[in-house]
């Protein structure tokens, strides 16, 4: 029980770190210590989780060595990429770490998913499934829309806008909607309908971002970003984790803002930005922003 | 719908305890100038990788012998670990970058 609330009281430093890091990021002279000093917090989180959330259990030898094996591989790999990464190159890097959390977000609720134990609940009418649908939903859009923005800025794949494409996304959403709400008021747990949902999420992620011109990626990747922390948050909420919620929620609105805000410095809307493919004319001006 | 409202009603704290997180984050972002604007996107893009602290959640409750869960979990744990710390080293090129300038000049 001790360790248990040493583990909140971590996820509170945590917490307050990245609330700190973000107030000192969103100044010149300490934009750089405000980084090191929410990573300082992340690490914090990140080794309490380990060593607290659980009494160490000699059966879940293999866990902890996949665990230390993934940590250990994420980071080296992170850390060459991030080291070797063109200073031109860096937004589209951005997109790709972002893309890798949403995807992360998008797995932790497939596995939430199979968990679920049908004889807890009496129906899937629960705030928790619509937590872990709406999860798998914004982090696989995220996922896709990222891996397609930085493909984009790579110059590995072209504009290309769909005849319609608006409709089509729309209608797309729509269907998005409806089949949560179809997994919500049916009854079966392992429903296949789960991983269509999945599949559509990733595909809308992709129409998405498709018809978003080269200078306007900053907003999208930002959009985005905020998309990942929502999830981020969602999944937080699922477990009853503050640090996640803290961290997730933060970036998820000061995201927005932000998106808003660099809009705003290309002198457009959002709306503008993200129909700006259709509408044509009306985005000529700040292209060359 | 009984259900959902009583889902909202057990978590009445995390709900407020989001909202002012919601609104904290639009308080803190106000007022950046605009050359902080893709550094400050990067670092929260670093931030949001806390999912990973979820990934390590799911890992330390699958049972061992639940292969599934566990692939998927470590692939989760491996993106996630990218996501925080790509994140941060990006950043802090970026702020570097940044620093030299005004020397310069």
């Amino acid at each position: 029980m001790i360790s248990l609330n040493i583990l909140e009281i971590c996820y509170l430093f945590a917490s307050l770190t990245f609330v700190i890091g973000l107030k000192m990021l969103s100044h010149p002279d300490t934009a750089r210590k405000g980084n090191l000093f929410a990573a300082a917090g992340m690490l914090v989180g990140i080794l309490a989780t380990l060593t607290l959330y659980q009494t160490f259990d000699p059966d879940k030898m293999v866990n902890y060595i996949l665990i230390g094996l993934g940590l250990l591989v994420g980071s080296v790999i992170g850390t060459v990429m991030a080291k070797k990464v063109k200073m031109t190159a860096m937004p589209q890097m951005v997109s790709f770490f972002n893309g890798m959390g949403g995807a992360c977000a998008a797995l932790i609720a497939i596995i939430e998913f199979q968990h679920h134990d049908p004889a807890m609940v009496s129906s899937l009418l629960n705030g928790e499934m619509l937590v872990m649908l709406m999860g798998l939903v914004i982090g696989g859009v995220s996922f896709s829309g990222s891996m397609v923005a930085y493909g984009k800025l790579e110059g590995k794949i072209k504009d290309k806008t769909l005849p319609f494409n608006q409709i089509i996304n729309n209608s797309l959403f729509l269907v998005i909607i409806i089949l949560i709400i179809i997994l919500m008021t049916g009854q079966s747990i392992n429903n296949p309908l789960f991983y269509v949902l999945m599949v559509l999420a990733l595909i809308y992620g992709i129409l998405f971002v498709m018809p978003i011109g080269g200078a306007d990626m900053p907003v999208v990747i930002s959009l985005l970003n905020s998309f990942t922390g929502i999830a981020a948050a969602l999944g937080g909420f699922l477990y009853g984790n503050k640090a996640m919620l803290t961290g997730g929620i933060l970036v998820g609105s000061a995201g927005t803002i932000l998106t808003i805000l660099m809009c705003k410095a290309m002198n457009r809307s959002l709306l503008n930005v993200l129909l700006g493919a259709f509408g044509g004319t009306a985005g000529g001006v700040g292209k060359s922003a | 719908m009984e259900q959902l409202l009583n889902y909202f009603g057990e978590n009445m704290e995390m709900i407020y305890f989001l909202i002012l997180a919601v609104l904290l984050g639009v308080e803190v972002i106000s007022n950046v100038p605009a050359i902080l604007h893709t550094p400050l996107m990067s670092g929260a893009n670093a931030i949001h990788g806390v999912v990973v602290v979820g990934a390590i959640i799911v890992m330390l409750h699958a049972a061992p012998d639940n292969y599934l869960a566990l692939t998927v979990g470590f692939l989760a744990v491996v993106m996630g670990t990218l996501n925080v710390v790509g994140g941060f080293v990006v950043t802090d090129r970026m702020l570097e970058m940044f620093k030299k300038k005004p020397k310069k000049s």
